[in-house]
């Protein structure tokens, strides 16, 4: 199957901005690769490297064996599907679909019959013939993909394509973008700031930070084996408190804990705080792995209440907890909480080498 | 407008009643002396009266079946079309590139393309002047139109650069991506997209050669004498009404090509 | 794909760094490509001719090297025309402010109609032919004109008024060809104001009198500055109303130019007038370029 694509080596600097710093990372045939960091992290300027909008100063990119990046936009066969879906506004839906294929010299009655298979796979077919400013936003979006897939290009390239629709809409779109991935299996780079669609739809994702790659693996691999605070961060809700670990032992607060890995030298790390990975009531456990603290506020917030407590040695840690799984009643203000973290939960990361 | 709340222009009622007035009294004296001149030009009498005694189209007749006239017209059409034509396609190629390139060389190259619109008139007539009597394009055709191409350059570069500045270039790099060659793209995508900004660009190139006086004054001579340079040695020697039907014709031209880019203006905004 | 190969083995940040650098310069390239034919344009046809100018100032009657054509703007006829020309150019512009000013305000203050109804109002001067608005205003203001008979029929006045043939009318004449220039610049000055600091501004307790001088109007300076340099700079340069309205007893720098070339064929004097006029008018644009940037940083 086509679409092996090999990135080596990728830098880009804007004068002394770093947006890309020797990034290089392998994407397999019909993988569903998703680039997922903050905003100016540089997800996008890769992007916009394999779409050959932006020039690296260096690297390499090679589709199928053969290298990619000294080819113009236009020789590249890639189908973008942009943020803002760049629909062509003098041009009808069908002209928008068919507009590739009439640049690939495809005579005309071929082409109706390849967009309107397109427009079919979006269910855009009754409306071949509507003016781009009439569709909504969805319907866009839709047009947009069929325009981007209908000459089956070796490899889609997707810009935050859903951050303009509401909610629901997105949810929606998410899955359908799914179900085309799989359909149409060809390999898929997109792009989001947003963890849960990135984890609704990857088969793998990059997390990029300050032009960096920080982990390229799969959703569940990266939440459960975040490679440093910056990914644990970024994937899920969390908190995190100081551990010292030394001669193999680590302490938080002073008191030794029990890590799901063995741990060797001596250096600063984190525990990860995962509200769903707290335990609130087992005393059995006793000392090992308890976190004493004293209640500040509680917040309600429909589905759960949001604890800010106070932890020894001036922390302080904001939690999520429900009382009905938790089993707990709330504490009021001012009372002493305690809470347990398993040892198969305990995840100790190490700040995002510079 | 009287929706609109008064707070918000801070203005009260007795101001505005001040202001209204004021600004009535300004757009008489804007308007008035652009219009006065059409009812003055049917007048039948020798000299020019208001509200003519008599209508007659006379000074229209003598217009239209004077060789002069005509041929002095003649010549400011075909200065004035090849010229809105040159610097169209000159002045948005220009544009386009320096949308592409944003840096230092680019402003120092936009500053350049002011420059006609900053130098006094007179001096760049003066000059061209002196420059074509050594190389023979004085009281040529082409001569006139280099001159006036490069009087009009900026005024498409700033039209099609506001273009360009709300053009959206994603839908260029989709082009790009969808594969079209950079040429293709700006042809099938840009292009339809500023079409209006190049429109008006080019309407200021026609307009820019067509009414200009003073290059034409010292360029333009004999057989090749534009309307302008005949209506100005007209005006300046003696005040035959012919000037009267000619200026009212112009201004017809004017309020024509105004309501029609109301409308355009119009289906623009509707579309989007 | 042989670069490839080819620098492969190469250092870190080195890969393809040559191909990707020549493709850029390349793309660079040809985007500056396309400003070629407007530049050498205006090389040929502005920057030349003038630059020519420059030289010939430079050099006497008799073909040498001197200061005589700048020396001789000493003399009286040459004086009278500068104070003449900047005494007028100030007029115009200060009259096209106070009269521009209100027109451009409701015209950014009101409601699409009107303000379209205003716009339209500025725009028909503006897209008609100096010559023929000219040509309106010698007919308006001369002594068997309009203006005159009506004054006359009112019985206002008994002989007619000189209202052309002299500086009077060629003020007039200029402003009427000049204000448009300074409504339009104001007015999209004017349209950038966010209206909510006006609310603010009588929420923090100005009156409007207040919120206008001290809100409203420090953020259309900008547009103010900017329409009454190019005013000013074209009243500097300006040709026609003045040749047509000024009935040959206003003469202006424009005038003095193109004289010493049509009637005494003199390069060197015309030159060196021109070479002080694209002085003058750099200052004038330099001096606005100077307010534009103090007012773009008080904001």
């Amino acid at each position: 199957m086509p679409g092996q694509v090999a990135i080596r080596e990728v830098s880009k600097n804007y004068g002394a901005f770093v947006a890309l710093d020797d990034v290089s990372f392998d994407i397999e045939p019909g993988e569903f690769i998703t680039l997922l960091g903050p905003s100016g992290s540089g997800k996008t300027t890769l992007l916009n490297v394999l779409a050959g909008f932006t020039r690296p100063n260096s690297g390499s990119v090679q589709l199928d064996g053969k290298e990619f990046l000294t080819l113009p936009p236009h020789r590249r066969d890639v189908g973008m599907v942009f943020q803002s879906y760049a629909l062509f506004p003098h041009m009808t839906v069908m002209e928008n679909v068919a507009y590739p294929l009439k640049l690939r010299k495809i005579g005309k009655s071929e082409r109706e019959r390849r967009a309107t298979e397109a427009l079919s796979t979006v269910q855009m077919d009754h409306l071949a013939d509507r003016a781009i400013q009439s569709l909504s936003g969805g319907q866009r979006q839709r047009v947009a993909l069929a325009r981007a897939m209908v000459f089956e290009p070796r490899m889609m390239l997707m810009d935050e394509p859903l951050s303009a629709l509401d909610k629901n809409l997105r949810e929606h779109m998410q899955i359908e973008l799914k179900r085309l991935h799989g359909m149409l299996g060809t390999t898929t780079v997109y792009v989001t700031h947003d963890q849960r669609e990135a984890l609704t739809m990857s088969d793998r994702i990059a997390v990029i930070n300050n032009g960096k790659l920080m982990q390229l693996d799969t959703p569940s691999q990266l939440y459960d084996f975040p490679a440093n605070r910056f990914v644990a961060e970024f994937m899920g809700e969390s908190s995190f408190l100081p551990v010292k670990v030394s001669d193999g032992t680590a302490r938080l607060f002073g008191n030794p804990i029990v890590t799901r890995e063995p741990w060797s030298g001596d250096h600063d790390a984190w525990l990860l705080i995962r509200p769903e990975k707290l335990a609130w009531n087992a005393p059995q456990q006793g000392a090992a792995n308890r976190i004493q603290g004293t209640t500040r506020e509680v917040i309600y917030q429909g589905d759960s209440y949001l604890l800010d407590i106070a932890l020894p040695e001036g922390h302080s840690v904001e939690v999520r907890c429900n009382p009905h799984t938790a089993g707990i009643e709330m504490p009021e203000p001012g009372e002493t909480v305690s809470f347990w973290i398993k040892q198969s939960s305990t995840i100790l990361v190490e700040d995002a080498g510079q | 407008m009287l929706s609109e709340p008064v707070t918000r222009t801070q203005i009260t009622r007795g101001q505005r009643l001040w202001l209204y007035i004021v600004v009535g009294l300004v757009m008489i004296f804007l308007v008035v002396p652009c219009l006065l001149v059409v009812p003055m030009s049917f007048s039948a009498g020798e000299y020019l009266e208001f509200p003519p005694k008599e209508l007659s189209l006379r000074w229209y007749r003598a217009f239209l079946g004077s060789q002069e006239w005509l041929n002095a017209l003649w010549v400011s059409v075909r200065v004035a079309v090849p010229t809105m034509i040159i610097a169209t396609i000159v002045g948005t190629a220009a544009a386009w590139g320096l949308h592409r390139r944003t840096d230092i060389f680019a402003t120092g190259v936009r500053g350049i393309f002011i420059l006609p619109m900053l130098v006094p008139l007179i001096l760049i007539a003066v000059g061209v002047f002196f420059v074509y009597a050594k190389v023979g394009l004085n009281g040529t055709i082409g001569g006139l139109i280099l001159a006036h191409t490069m009087l009009a350059l900026p005024f498409v570069l700033i039209a099609v650069g506001n273009g360009l500045a709300s053009f959206d270039m994603a839908l260029h790099e989709a082009s790009r991506s969808l594969g079209a060659t950079e040429l293709r793209a700006f042809l099938s995508v840009t292009l339809p997209q500023i079409r209006i900004s190049v429109m008006s660009g080019a309407v200021f190139a026609f307009v820019t050669s067509f009414d200009e006086v003073v290059v034409a004054l010292f360029v333009s001579s004999g057989e090749n004498e534009t309307l302008t340079r005949r209506m100005f040695a007209n005006i300046r020697d003696q005040v035959d009404p012919t000037v009267a039907a000619i200026s009212s014709l112009l201004v017809g031209m004017v309020i024509v090509g105004m309501i029609v880019f109301l409308f355009v203006g119009r289906d623009e905004t509707q579309e989007h | 794909m042989t670069d490839f190969a080819m620098s492969s083995s190469g250092s870190p940040g080195t890969l393809n760094a040559g191909i990707l650098r020549r493709r850029e310069v390349l793309e660079r390239f040809s985007a500056t490509a396309l400003t070629f034919p407007g530049l050498i344009l205006i090389l040929l046809v502005l920057l030349v001719p003038v630059l020519w100018l420059f030289w010939l100032s430079a050099f006497d009657g008799a073909g040498d090297l001197s200061w005589a054509n700048y020396e001789r703007m000493g003399k009286s006829i040459y004086v009278r025309t500068f104070t003449t020309t900047f005494r007028i150019a100030i007029i115009v512009t200060v009259c096209c402010a106070f009269l521009g000013y209100p027109v451009a305000y409701l015209m950014s203050q009101s409601g699409r109609r009107l303000s379209l109804v205003i716009l339209l109002s500025v725009l028909l001067p503006f897209w008609t032919s100096v010559l023929v608005r000219t040509y309106a205003w010698l007919v308006l203001l001369q002594r068997t004109g309009l203006i005159n008979g009506w004054l006359q029929d009112l019985g206002l006045i008994d002989t007619p008024l000189a209202l052309v043939h002299n500086e009077l009318g060629t003020i007039i004449g200029m402003i009427h060809v000049m204000l448009p220039f300074m409504i339009l610049p104001l007015y999209a000055s004017m349209k950038a104001v966010d209206p909510s600091l006006m609310l603010a501004a009588s929420n923090c307790g100005a009156t409007p009198a207040q919120a206008f001088r001290q809100v409203f109007f420090p953020q259309t300076i900008t547009g103010l500055s900017s329409g009454a340099g190019l005013i000013f700079v074209l009243c500097l340069g300006f040709f026609v109303t003045p040749v047509l309205l000024g009935g040959g007893r206003t003469y202006m720098w424009a005038m003095q130019i193109a004289d010493n070339i049509s009637l005494y064929g003199n390069w060197g004097a015309a030159s060196a007038l021109g070479v002080v006029l694209v002085v003058a008018t750099a200052l004038v644009l330099l001096a606005v370029q100077f307010v534009l940037r103090r007012a773009g940083g008080t904001k």
